[in-house]
């Protein structure tokens, strides 16, 4: 790739983040304002396909703006928000879906961090299990941590 | 010439590099003072070639030599000269020219500072230093050339890219570095450690600082690119988690984790081997972030496919950093020897549970994050993920960890006794119980989790603030003696109360925002008033201005309180000449001490309005006052005598050596 296409790559990146500050634009809006939030909702779920991970409620690309106009073309026409997603599914794909669908294929992105809490909990436990119970105040002396400890307090108390 | 000359300065530094991850390993394994003093002045040296570099790239620009190709395509010759300075590392050869720059920084601190650490210990920190240096110094030179002249040098650039035009983003990368690559120094540590397999208490402690300086870098940088999206980017947003932000939240997180861990390290000799590890996942996770930005991976597969050069480049460093030191530590940590126990309820404890609650807020916002390119990738399939999975997965995570949070200090060593703590802090949570209770009278009408958000904010809060108090024993003492106890605390009690309650204002803020903002999006014409957040908002028309390097269309807005105007705002929308790029440069007026009116300017309509984005904010500053508190707190830790770098140990070392002479 040419130093200059990888520029222009860049560019095109670039101007979807920068393009006029603009996402919802009032003559956008619905009427009703019930169903325009609705729309603003679904708006946020829904990933504007030419930009970097922007929600179609954020981005300012012509693509976005149509997909706008299409969620609320869908809720005027009656659908209910479960059905204009999957409408949007149909039409792009998992891919418009900001929230990934809980399937087999995204089971580990969905209980991945749960499962990294658990296991290490796990270990946790089982690693105080394994090791004898802290000791007691032994009666009538301090162990030397205790001692040093202790000392510290009256340092610096 | 002085180009040519920058170019130089970075080969030699490379060669120095070199030298540095060679010399003083064999010399640490040999045990031979004399190869090991061979660290020090390298590194020192390393760092002056590769800041002459820096400086010449930096001349290049000052006085914009467009026969160098980077100058071309990034300046302008009639940018302000901040900007001009901030082109240098605002593209890919001049962020990692940064990047070497402020590695080979530490790496001369880290020489100037260790004078007392055992010299096989610094021998080896400083050529793990180096093996770095070394990578990201082929990177540079082979794959990323800064100096690269043109035969035939136009009259004028290219222009920076104009978002990146600004005070805010001029400052964000070198702090955000700062703290990436701050990160290196523990990691350097830590395999030091593990090469020597040994470790103890001191290592905590001479690690913990270095931890705190990057910790305190990234809290910045993280905070400033959060602003700066907020006002820069026109619709208010504050986090979007972009896989470039989440790029910077992992090594946070994990250098947070590692900033806790490493205190039951020092205190304790516990936790050794976690904090090892902490240690390795914090810089892993910072070249993660490097190659994640820097490969053009994010924006697809594919596009990383048809150019591979860099990405490869930089994967392979990852995967040799990354893979080589868990290798590492898979086979030498079982050396490190465990140190003191401690019951589950104690201070320990609790820091062990926060560290468990970090780093599985980590692995959401990881696997968040590859997870789309790991499906591209094996199945060709894409999906995405957005906040509404990080809502749902980072939320559950991080919500435990910030109730539980102000209990921590109140724990003692050892074995914590969870009534005494209670007896403390019931005062605090009565009060955090009146905050809901407020939040609900005051914003009836708002979703109903956000005044128990609002509480829990007032929870952390009240919490930092009674540790130092009970510690003082206020209201069980004469006040003249609690005050007196109180200043006689040490600097990293209130370091850690400072970064606590920053963690409160952080919350308070957030949950401010979400909940109780207000939003306007509408066509407004010369002369038209709307209600905004209880202050009557006037459009006054727009008129055009010029600026250095851009046109401006000016909105004038003018915002009254009940007939009284209290400020006059201008929004404009800038388009840049060079490039034909507009930007937003919004309105924003802090009310209150925290709140703040947002404004910013759409495009001209042709009934002859403007269309207009206005916001009321309640709290908004509180999300990056509460990082800069939190920030302050490390800054205060870091001064604690107990933590200064380079104690005053050498003193009494020379004068024994003096005396047995």
């Amino acid at each position: 790739m040419s130093r200059l296409a990888r520029l222009l790559a860049a560019l095109v990146v670039l101007l979807g983040l920068a393009a006029p500050a603009f996402a919802v634009k009032p003559d956008e809006m619905l009427a009703d304002p019930a169903m325009e939030a609705r729309a603003r909702a679904i708006s946020t779920e829904l990933r504007c396909l030419v930009c970097q991970n922007e929600s179609i409620d954020d981005s300012n690309a012509p693509l976005a703006r149509d997909l706008r106009l299409l969620v609320r073309e869908r809720l005027t026409a009656g659908d209910s928000d479960r059905q204009v997603l999957d409408y949007l599914v149909d039409k792009y794909g998992e891919f418009v879906l900001l929230r990934p669908v809980f399937s087999l294929r995204n089971a580990l992105l969905w209980l991945g961090p749960f499962l990294v809490l658990a296991i290490g909990g796990l270990v946790i436990v089982s690693k105080i299990r394994r090791r004898p119970a802290a000791p007691a105040a032994a009666a009538g002396g301090l162990t030397a941590d205790e001692q040093r400890a202790l000392d510290e307090l009256m340092k610096n108390g | 010439m002085i180009v040519e000359i920058g170019h130089y300065a970075l080969i030699l530094s490379l060669v120095l590099a070199l030298v540095q991850s060679v010399v003083p390993v064999v010399g640490a394994a040999r045990r031979d003072p004399r190869l090991m003093a061979v660290a020090g002045p390298t590194a020192l040296f390393q760092f002056l070639f590769v800041g002459l570099a820096f400086a010449a790239l930096t001349w290049a620009y000052v006085v914009s030599d467009f026969s160098v190709y980077n100058v071309v395509a990034n300046s302008h010759s009639q940018k302000p000269l901040i900007f001009k300075i901030s082109g240098v590392w605002g593209n890919h050869e001049g962020s990692m020219l940064l990047w070497v720059t402020i590695l080979a920084l530490f790496g001369a601190l880290v020489a100037l500072f260790s004078r007392n650490l055992p010299p096989t210990l610094r021998a080896n920190v400083l050529a793990v230093q180096a093996w770095v240096g070394v990578a990201f110094l082929t990177f540079i030179l082979l794959t990323s050339n800064p100096f690269e002249r043109l035969d035939k040098p136009p009259f004028e650039g290219q222009d920076l890219n104009p978002i990146l035009q600004d005070v805010g983003l001029a400052i964000h990368p070198p702090l955000l570095y700062l703290g990436y690559v701050g990160c290196s120094v523990a990691f350097a540590f830590a395999v030091a450690a593990l090469i020597e397999g040994r470790i103890d208490a001191a290592w905590a402690r001479w690690v913990r600082p270095w931890t705190l300086g990057a910790w305190i870098f990234l809290t910045l940088g993280i905070a400033m690119g959060s602003y700066w999206a907020y006002y820069e980017l026109g619709w208010g947003g504050w986090w979007f988690w972009d896989p470039v932000e989440n790029a910077s939240l992992m090594p946070w997180l994990v250098a947070t984790a590692l900033l806790h861990s490493a205190i039951v390290m020092e205190k304790r000799e516990a936790l050794k081997v976690w904090t090892v590890l902490m240690a390795i996942l914090a810089f892993a996770l910072s070249l993660l972030g490097t190659f994640l930005v820097r490969s053009g991976v994010l924006t697809s597969v594919h596009a990383f496919a048809t150019d591979p050069a860099r990405g490869v480049f930089i994967l392979g460093i990852l995967t040799l950093f990354v893979g080589g030191s868990l290798a590492l530590y898979a086979a030498r940590a079982s050396l490190l020897t465990q140190g003191g126990i401690f019951a589950p309820i104690s201070r320990e404890g609790a820091l062990v549970l926060n560290n468990l609650f970090l780093t599985a807020a980590c692995a959401a916002v990881l696997i968040g994050t590859l997870y789309p390119l790991l499906v591209e990738a094996t199945t060709g399939g894409k999906i995405s993920v957005g906040e509404p999975f990080f809502n749902l997965t980072f939320g559950p995570l991080v919500l435990p960890l910030l109730l539980l949070l102000p209990l921590g200090p109140f724990l003692a060593w050892k074995r914590g006794d969870v009534l005494a703590v209670a007896q403390r802090l019931w005062l605090a949570f009565a009060l955090a119980i009146v905050a809901v209770a407020v939040a609900f009278y005051l914003k009836h009408g708002g979703p109903v989790l956000a005044p128990f958000g609002a509480g829990l904010a007032a929870w952390i809060m009240l919490g930092a603030i009674a540790e130092p108090m009970t510690r003082a024993k206020f209201g069980k003492e004469p006040l003249a003696t609690s005050a007196r106890r109180l200043f006689g605390l040490p600097r990293s009690t209130f370091g850690t109360a400072l970064a606590h309650f920053g963690v409160g204002m952080m919350v308070l803020g957030i949950v401010s925002e979400g909940a109780w903002k207000v939003e306007r999006i509408l066509v407004m014409k010369p002369g038209e008033t709307v209600e905004l957040g209880g202050y009557g908002v006037t459009f006054e028309g727009t008129v055009p201005r010029k600026g250095p390097n851009y046109q401006d269309q000016v909105g004038k807005f003018v915002v009254s309180d009940g007939g009284t105007v209290v400020a006059r705002l201008e929004s404009a929308k800038r388009l840049f000449t060079a490039r034909q790029m507009p930007t937003s440069e919004v309105a924003l007026e802090t009310r209150g001490l925290f709140s703040q009116i947002y404004i910013a300017l759409g495009e001209a309509q042709d009934s002859g309005g403007w269309s207009v984005r206005m916001y009321w904010k309640p709290l908004v500053l509180l999300i990056w006052l509460g990082a800069l508190v939190m920030s302050i707190g490390g800054f205060v830790s870091l001064s604690d005598r107990r933590l200064r770098v380079g104690a005053p140990k050498p003193a009494r070392a020379a004068a024994a050596l003096a005396a047995a002479e």
